[in-house]
């Protein structure tokens, strides 16, 4: 025999949980993203419209390669480690607000 | 026995350099080893499938990127950035920057959801076993059309190391090498070897690079040696640095330093040649830099959004103890691979400059194999340093192929034995039995895989695998993304969206490599000749060569469209628990809602 199926009535299955949940994670993500993206699809727009600056030696690199061959991947571990460290907090936060929340119902 | 196999083949050979062949072959050796050590220690059927759950952080990282880091990786983008120049950047770059996307959007949930495989995910998040078997094509589509690039890999390694042997030789064997490992090992016995893979690959890199660099001239003075636009001499005269004159097939150095240069204005070139004399200049002012920049993006939007979607990355999220070690673990993995990544672009640098007769080859003798045989350079100072470090890049090499091979073996195997067999053809079978079906599997994929690479000796190993993560693109990273974020996904929307943009990705890419493998000069081009008229059609179409070539551009966007058309439509469809769903995908694990949804559906299964 299967344990009864738990009540649906408090906090975490509440619908507005849900929504804030989804709402704040999505956020995060879609700040992250668009940083990145920004970098991304930025750069062949600089290749397109600004050659000549992008052509520019730095170093023995033109700009260009230095951004692309070396630079980028710095750049991405940035994103990603803020990312981890926001995303965690906010986990965190989470559960202590339903815990918080808990206590009130009673 | 099969290590009686190499010792052979080499008498019968001769010329094989003994460092080169010892190296690789210690490699062989150790991978079937701890393959058949960690056999005896996974007994069930969840070692197998995705090692009981329970791989730490670091393992684990260094797992997904030893697995990761292909022949595309290590020999093929090197090969690329010799080739094409600039552009190639791009496939280094967004292989290691896609899984950022999967980190911000995919890996969290996915973990947390805790299922096997994507079809599980796909059968889970809407209730429907005929999803399970739609989206268990696309494991073995993407799979095999990766699997072709590592075979191409091991068959050019392997005509290098033994100069006499013909390349699909090299494909039958390695082929034959990784299947039996795979099926005496299982996954558990992968995680293992490839987290000692990628510290091999690594390792294999970036020596002789610092070496080559010490002797030749570093990074930044191999570029300089080569004419920028707008520049009339070269920073770094040639003599500086030994550069040897370019042969005449390749690309002058303004058009290979420079951004949109043979790689993404090559169908505009071809188009232009079939144009008259008088009309070819001002057809490329006009047409080369848009099409080129539509190309780059194309081709960013593929690695992109394909890295987030390939299935035998994706499984291993599921070997992650929990969601925030997903996300750990996907960190690792960006910082381990992005600095592997900045390596081989510096071998196609130097290969360009002191090695120019690579671009005389073709197939396995061409620049696909510049990894290999570029620190042979250093004979000149010492005969013993070149062959060693030459024989420490095969082994690299090796390395890459075979933890790639063997990772898509144990996806595609595990889509065969545990979806297709154990829950389509037979779910009563017990697990012995599915243990022997697994093998088996093993043994079909593996033999269909060897018969595959066998054909595309002529293509670029890179360029193949770019293929295949566009196809992953416009299937599983749209179901994915979508089924993670919006609630209002029906399981109509699901499939429509993913079967539309991935069989299109599918196709185009297929017709693409059949029109350049109808352009070979070797058997396959007789193969092939049926579609030779595709080229004359490319010649006058470029933009549907370009559209053919990276479909990314048009059918990530289409799958996602189909998906919200289609799932507005079937509205009513949306599965009755999809709250529960989302409250497992997002809320964290220590609400232990994930125990609470597997009661209910007891539950609810024990009522009907």
């Amino acid at each position: 025999m299967p344990p009864p199926p738990p009540s649906h009535d408090d906090v975490v299955h509440s619908e507005s949980f849900l929504r804030s949940l989804m709402r704040r994670q999505l956020a995060l993500s879609v700040s992250c993203a668009a940083t990145f993206l920004g970098a991304l699809l930025g750069l062949p727009l600089l290749n397109y419209f600004a050659p000549a600056l992008m052509a520019t030696r730095v170093g023995g690199f033109t700009l260009s390669w230095l951004v692309l061959g070396v630079l980028f991947f710095p750049f991405v571990w940035i994103i990603s480690y803020l990312f981890i460290k926001r995303s965690i907090a906010l986990e965190q936060d989470e559960v202590v607000q339903v815990e918080r929340r808990k206590e009130g119902h009673r | 026995m099969n290590a009686a196999w190499p010792v052979l083949l080499a008498a019968s050979t001769g010329h094989v350099d003994p460092w080169i062949f010892t190296f690789s072959f210690i490699t062989v050796v150790v991978t079937i080893g701890m393959g058949f050590w960690s056999a005896r220690k996974s007994k069930t059927a969840s070692d197998f499938f995705v090692a009981g759950r329970s791989v730490s952080v670091g393992w684990n990282a260094s797992a997904i990127s030893g697995e990761y880091l292909s022949a595309a990786s290590f020999m093929g983008v090197a090969g690329m950035v010799m080739s094409s120049g600039y552009d190639a950047l791009w496939y280094p770059v967004c292989y290691a920057c896609g899984y950022l996307f999967l980190l911000l959007f995919i890996a969290g949930p996915l973990r947390r959801f805790g299922a096997y495989t994507i079809p599980d995910f796909a059968e889970g998040r809407f209730d429907s076993p005929v999803f399970r078997k739609i989206a268990v094509v696309f494991v073995l589509f993407i799979g095999f059309f990766y699997t072709m690039p590592q075979m191409k890999g091991a068959g050019t390694t392997l005509a290098y190391i033994f100069p006499g042997m013909p390349y699909w030789g090299g494909v039958v064997l390695v082929g034959a090498v990784i299947t039996l490992n795979v099926a005496l090992g299982g996954m558990k016995g992968i995680t293992l070897v490839q987290a000692f893979q990628y510290w091999a690959k690594m390792f294999a890199i970036s020596v002789p690079v610092f070496v080559l660099m010490a002797v030749f001239g570093f990074y930044n003075r191999q570029i300089a040696a080569n004419v920028a636009p707008g520049e009339t001499a070269a920073r770094v005269e040639a003599a500086a640095i030994g550069r040897k004159p370019l042969v005449e097939k390749a690309p002058p150095d303004t058009a290979w330093v420079a951004p949109f240069g043979p790689l993404t204005t090559k169908a505009v070139s071809a188009a232009a040649a079939a144009l008259p004399q008088p009309e070819r200049a001002a057809y490329l002012a006009e047409h080369q830099k848009p099409y080129s920049l539509l190309y780059t993006y194309s081709l960013i939007i593929a690695l992109v959004c394909g890295t987030a979607g390939l299935p035998h990355i994706l499984v291993r999220f599921y070997t992650n103890p929990d969601g925030a070690a997903a996300k750990r673990t996907t960190m690792w993995v960006m910082i381990l691979i992005g600095i592997f990544y900045v390596f081989p672009p510096i071998f196609g640098t130097i290969g360009r400059n002191l090695m120019p007769d690579l671009y005389t080859g073709v197939g396995a003798k061409g620049t696909d194999k510049v990894v290999l045989e570029l620190p042979t350079l250093l004979a000149g100072k010492s005969s013993v340093l070149g062959s060693i470090l030459s024989g420490i890049t095969c082994a690299g090499a090796f390395a890459a192929f075979m933890s790639t091979f063997s990772g898509l073996l144990v996806s595609m195997t595990g889509a065969l034995a545990h979806d297709v067999y154990g829950r389509m053809l037979r779910p009563q079978s017990n697990q012995r039995e599915r243990l022997v079906a697994f093998k088996f599997a093993t043994v079909l994929v593996g033999g269909i895989a060897v018969v595959l690479g066998c054909f595309v000796e002529p293509l670029e190993i890179n360029f193949m695998v770019g293929q295949a993560f566009a196809i992953a693109a416009a299937s599983y990273f749209p179901l994915l993304f979508m089924s993670v974020w919006w609630r209002g996904m029906t399981v109509k929307g699901a499939a429509t969206g993913m079967l539309t943009g991935g069989t299109c990705a599918l196709i185009a890419a297929a017709l693409t490599n059949f029109s350049t493998l109808a352009l070979d000069k070797g058997p396959m081009g007789k193969v092939f000749a049926g579609f030779a008229p595709l080229n004359t059609f490319w010649a006058h179409h470029p933009l549907a060569r370009i559209l053919c070539e990276q479909p990314a551009i048009w059918t990530v966007p289409l799958a996602i469209l189909l998906m919200i058309v289609v799932s507005k439509a079937s509205a009513t469809e949306v599965p009755s628990d999809v709250r529960m769903k989302m409250l497992v995908l997002h809320a964290p694990e220590t609400l232990g809602l994930k125990q609470e949804y597997i009661q209910e559906h007891q539950a609810a299964e024990a009522t009907h």
